[in-house]
């Protein structure tokens, strides 16, 4: 038992703890914790002030219920009371239950700031720890604005306290992680460095950490840190174990401190100085002599210590990169560990020498241990392990061990764990392309890869073989030979049929010579698979077929009848009719000079860095996957490699009509009827600009190809163009929108535009048509969504169906507008029109009624909940209220309905008084939720309205205010 | 450094969650759910260390209690089992043979100790001395037993 009793504990707490424990079922839990809720409810609501004891009684209690996985949504204000209180326990308990329920976006924050703004100041060193603590716990924006100028100077301050010294510079630590932009660098900063050597060790572990991170960003202004770095690391490993006192950890000298001197080294190159260089090297080579002496102690707690500042110093050695000679050391020393019985020593060895092997010093020896590697591949129990097995021969492999290595790592695969299959095949795939002096070597291991793990066969590993085989002509017929004898197997994968069906597409003539593989065998081979396919694969086999028409004109009738049946050319997929339909009609009609021609053989594509790479990259997050040759072409990323393979040359793309905008944005899985390399760049260029965020979307053709044509007639673009164009009166046809979502937009003697609109929490569809109002056509009509600068950021608008340039007199056109809203936003977007009517150019531009209040969710709640709230979102700037006078009759069922429009829920009976009208809504953006309360009191004498709205959200409040208010 | 640090049962009870890192409740959940799962999932005789998203979990187990942290790739992994055993033996030396109820009645001083070892991710102070010293301390300033006594338990 502690020398204090821990009976100091709250009894009504503990008592409740074990109501909690003996409850048989769940349900009887969430029973006993609402009857405690709502005693704490009443409680805090009564009329008797509560003593400090209690309160923080319960606000543990409700800290309890919340880390039990309930949600809390009161206690809060209680709780910053307790944090402001002058007792030690009430204060420690406000803050714990702050830090642990509080996060970044809270309202409560400045409440909190003030508590510990005053404790700061407090100069009671056990207050500063508590506010210090908090802010570091919490780190938001706002704590960071309020107190990034007085850490610093807490924390350089002579007469600070050593304890808070250290908090001091973890939370600086941790607002300059959060809000780098706000911590200001000065005259503290060469101070800090200095902290490194204080007496205390506590300080200079804690600073440490702090040097290290400001350092990483502002390398040059922390250099002087090396030196100091460097002399306390060598005071540290040459101390006798007792030396350091209680700094010594199971007989290691301050193991913390220095694995954190040894990161704050790998910060920098080698030391210039050679004196700091000489010391370095003393000091690596000193923990790597230790790691030699026999054990001080048989604890565990000793050997990992111990290896951890060993790992640490490895890490640096291998980071420097400079000297052969402890690299070797270094290494063998991870060769021992490679064969421990810790499994944890096993493991970090084999991560450790991953890292070993991309330097040319160590290189030779890593390899030197592949067979230990090869063999915990096969024993190791641990999955873990096994994967860091697959990296390390990832990384040691080169030209000379790659067909052992592709070959073990192949064998791997047959049993490997599901969830490192798919790494292990791109690493298989990108070494058997890297290390191939024959290339029918790498035929041959892709095509054993898709038969091992086909599953696991990303798109990227088939369409680079592919690649490969077209742009080499050496492997052409072996490929043709090898795909030909593979598919031969009763049960293939998929993603052999599409390799399959696109080589002997384009090389089946190679090998049609031999009569056991004639053009009618090929044929039929690929056919008997057709029915087992999906749908991408169906569609690339009937582009092989048609590619046959051309190489094997004596099998045309076969492939015309099967292009002709109803399975093709009714099926109900309508990429597949189409091109049935479209292949059936070039065979027809295209003599065999244009079929040649069309259907020539796939030009090569241009080099470009493996897509592989890419993917694996991506799997394993930058930096993980070591390369020793890449690293040049890595630039060159940017490049699209995932070339999409399809057996159609260019011209068949133009007979072809174009093909649907889903294939465009990317959504479609079957390939794309476009081939060459130009325009299949045109194409993922495209699909790169849907993907992207980016607030101005990119046109909408109808194709690539027609884009590449006829740019933008008859197409529509959401542009980000400042508004050109005068706008209607708009904020009037805003305001009549506000409440409802569908009615005409605008009218004038040639047209009108008429609005439907749904929306459903941050999204929302407005379909919007055009009426043509005069007896003859309008001409090159488009349209685009003006999105404002400030406005582009907080919605996202996307404008779907092409409408056809012209409009004939009296018709109706329809567009889509699909909006997503980001954040809260004040302007509403423009709808720009233009088109010819009697050769005059016409140009309007309307506002479209797309405001912030559209992405309400009503919420019902209790009279009690509601003033609750209410109270809760009391600070100043929360609160928006407006008194004006009613523009239309005071009527009260219209006021309802206007309210309800508007998307709150109407609450009735909330309000004492029956006539005032409350309403609670939340709105949804992608970012933030903001939840919304009103009141609406009518004066009908008067005729004036007093409208008051609170929201968490200052500009959420102005807004809502300004559009609710020209509503009655 | 520390991104979380969680303690749960063998029974996957979540007994302490101290997260380093603004996230939301929601995520907060889903990582608890998948450590718990994942954690309990792995067999004996295994290294203490499992990738995890960018993120490497570093777990070890005593009785019947799981301690699992979050650390950033570059954070040493030996070193972070040795924070696990070092908090471990703080709580043992406050509590006197810590066994998960202690945590469990006293989860607001298992918060203390550990605000007292750990801050923003990283080690504040290793010293076992200094930190006992401050939770002692600390519990000076809490009331006197005749305090407690005169308060009622509800």
């Amino acid at each position: 038992m502690p020398a204090v009793s821990k009976g100091d504990g709250m009894r009504g707490l503990a008592v409740f703890i074990s109501d909690i424990r003996n409850c048989k079922s769940k349900e009887a839990e969430i029973k006993r914790i609402n009857k405690e809720l709502a005693n704490i409810r009443s409680k805090f609501k009564g009329d008797k002030a509560l003593d400090g004891y209690s309160k923080k009684k319960y606000v543990c209690k409700l800290l309890f219920i919340f880390l039990l996985g309930h949600d809390i949504d009161f206690g809060h204000m209680e709780a910053v009371n307790l944090l402001s209180s002058n007792r030690y326990t009430e204060k420690q308990i406000g803050y714990l239950f702050i830090s642990v329920l509080v996060n970044s976006n809270s309202e409560l924050i400045r409440l909190i700031n003030n508590g510990i703004k005053n404790d700061l100041a407090s100069r009671n060193p056990t207050f500063m720890n508590l506010a210090l603590h908090c802010i570091a716990n919490v780190g938001s924006r706002e704590m960071a604005e309020a107190f990034t100028a007085d850490i610093p100077k807490i924390l350089v301050a002579g007469d600070t306290m050593d304890s808070v010294k250290q908090s001091a510079a973890l939370c600086l630590l941790r607002l300059n992680r959060t809000s780098p932009d706000l911590v200001p660098m000065g005259e503290w900063t060469s101070r800090v460095v200095h902290l490194l050597n204080d007496q205390h060790l506590g300080v200079v572990t804690a600073a440490t950490s702090l040097i290290t991170t400001l350092a990483q960003k502002n390398p040059e202004e922390f250099k002087t840190s090396v030196s100091l770095a460097v002399s306390r690391l060598s005071r540290i490993v040459t101390s006798a174990s007792t030396d350091l006192q209680d700094y010594t950890y199971y007989f290691v000298p301050a193991p913390w401190l220095s694995v954190k001197l040894l990161r704050l080294l790998q910060c920098y190159p080698p030391p210039e100085d050679g004196a700091v260089r000489g010391r370095l090297t003393e000091c690596l080579e000193t923990i790597l002599n230790k790691a030699q002496e026999p054990p001080k102690s048989k604890k565990v707690q000793h050997s990992n210590a111990k290896n951890a500042v060993l790992f640490e110093a490895i890490s640096l050695i291998i980071h420097h990169d400079s000297e052969p000679n402890l690299l070797v050391r270094a290494c063998n020393q991870l060769g021992q560990f490679l064969q421990h019985r810790e499994t944890n020593l096993r493991y970090l060895a084999l991560e450790s020498m991953c890292t070993l092997a991309s330097s040319e010093f160590s290189h030779e020896a890593v390899k030197t241990h592949i067979e230990t590697v090869i063999n915990a591949l096969k024993t190791e129990r641990d999955v873990s392990v096994r994967q860091r097995a697959v990296d390390l021969l990832y990384a040691m492999c080169d030209r000379s061990n790659a067909q052992q290595i592709v070959a073990e790592m192949l064998n791997y695969l047959e049993t490997a764990d599901y969830s490192i299959r798919e790494e292990i095949v791109l690493k298989v795939a990108i070494l058997a392309e890297k290390y191939a002096v024959d290339y029918t070597w790498y035929v041959d291991t892709i095509l054993n890869l898709i038969r091992i793990a086909g599953d696991y066969v990303s798109e990227e590993v088939w369409y680079r073989v592919i690649q490969i085989v077209i742009n080499r002509d050496d492997v052409q017929g072996y490929s043709a030979k090898t795909v030909f004898e593979a598919l031969q197997a009763p049960a293939c994968h998929e993603n052999l049929v599409k390799v399959g069906g696109y080589i002997l597409g384009e090389f089946g003539n190679l090998i049609a010579g031999d009569p056991r593989s004639s053009p009618l065998i090929q044929f039929n081979l690929l056919h008997s698979k057709f029915h087992l396919c999906s749908v991408p694969t169906r569609a690339l086999l009937l582009s092989t077929y048609i590619k046959f028409v051309n190489l094997f004109p004596e099998i045309k009738a076969t492939i015309q009848d099967v292009l002709r049946s109803d399975s093709q050319l009714r099926n109900a997929d309508v990429e597949l009719q189409q091109r049935a339909v479209e292949y059936l009609r070039l065979s027809s009609i295209a003599s065999t000079d244009i079929l040649a021609t069309v259907l020539e053989e796939m030009p090569p594509f241009p080099e470009r860095e493996s897509s592989i790479l890419t993917k694996l990259k991506k799997k394993k997050g930058p930096g993980k996957v070591p390369d020793v040759e890449e690293t040049k072409k890595e630039r060159n990323s940017d490049m699209n490699g995932s070339t999409e393979p399809a057996s159609v040359n260019s011209s068949a793309v133009t007979m072809s009509t174009p093909s649907t905008s889903t294939d465009l944005l990317g959504l479609g899985s079957a390939p794309v009827l476009n081939s060459v390399a130009p325009s299949s760049a045109g194409g993922s260029l495209l699909v790169d600009v849907f993907s992207d965020n980016s607030p101005a979307v990119a046109s909408l053709a109808p194709s690539a190809e027609e884009n590449f044509t006829s740019p933008r007639i008859g197409s529509t673009d959401v542009v980000s163009d400042d508004p050109a164009a005068a706008v209607h009166d708009a904020d009037e046809l805003v305001d009549k929108f506000v409440c409802k979502n569908n009615g005409v937009l605008f009218e004038n003697q040639l047209m009108q535009i008429g609005l439907k609109s749904e929306f459903r929490q941050n999204l929302g569809r407005m379909y919007i048509f055009y009426g043509n109002k005069t007896s003859n056509q309008f001409q090159s009509f488009s349209t685009a969504v003006i999105c404002q600068d400030a406005l582009k950021t907080h919605i996202l608008l996307h404008l779907f169906c092409i409408v056809d340039p012209a409009v004939d007199g009296g018709a109706q056109v329809q567009q889509i507008l699909n909006i997503e809203c980001v954040s809260d936003f004040m302007e509403a977007p423009i709808l720009n029109i233009q088109f010819r009517y009697g050769g005059a150019l016409q140009n309007m531009s309307v506002k479209l009624p797309i405001t912030l209040n559209k992405f309400f969710q009503p919420t019902e709640m209790t009279s009690q909940d509601f003033f609750q709230r209410w109270k809760q979102l009391g600070a100043p700037q929360q609160e928006v209220q407006k008194i004006f006078k009613a523009k239309h009759p005071m009527d009260t069922e219209v006021t309802k309905a206007k309210i309800i429009g508007f998307g709150v829920a109407l609450l009735d009976m909330v309000d004492p008084n029956p006539s005032n009208f409350t309403g609670a809504g939340v709105i949804h953006t992608k970012n933030i939720q903001v939840g919304c309360l009103l009141r609406l009191e009518p004066n009908t004498q008067a005729q004036m309205y007093r409208l008051t709205l609170r929201t968490s959200r200052e500009t959420v409040s102005q807004r809502l205010c300004e559009l609710l208010s020209e509503q009655f | 450094m520390m991104h979380f640090m969680l303690l749960f049962s063998r029974q996957g009870k979540l007994r302490l969650q101290k997260w380093f890192i603004a996230i939301g409740e929601r995520e907060k959940k889903k990582i608890i759910r998948e450590m718990t799962q994942s954690v309990l999932a792995r067999q004996t005789k295994t290294c203490n260390f499992m990738d995890w998203k960018d993120l490497k979990i570093v777990y070890k187990r005593y009785a019947s209690l799981y301690i699992c942290c979050g650390m950033e790739d570059q954070d040493n992994e030996l070193l972070t089992i040795e924070i696990i055993h070092h908090y471990v033996e703080l709580l043992d030396t406050y509590f006197g043979n810590v066994c998960e109820l202690d945590i469990i009645f006293n989860f607001e001083k298992a918060y203390f100790i550990l605000d007292e070892f750990l801050m923003g991710g990283e080690v504040q102070e290793t010293s076992k001395l200094s930190v006992s010293k401050c939770i002692e301390e600390s519990d000076l300033m809490q009331e006197t037993m005749e305090e407690y006594m005169s308060k009622p338990a509800f």
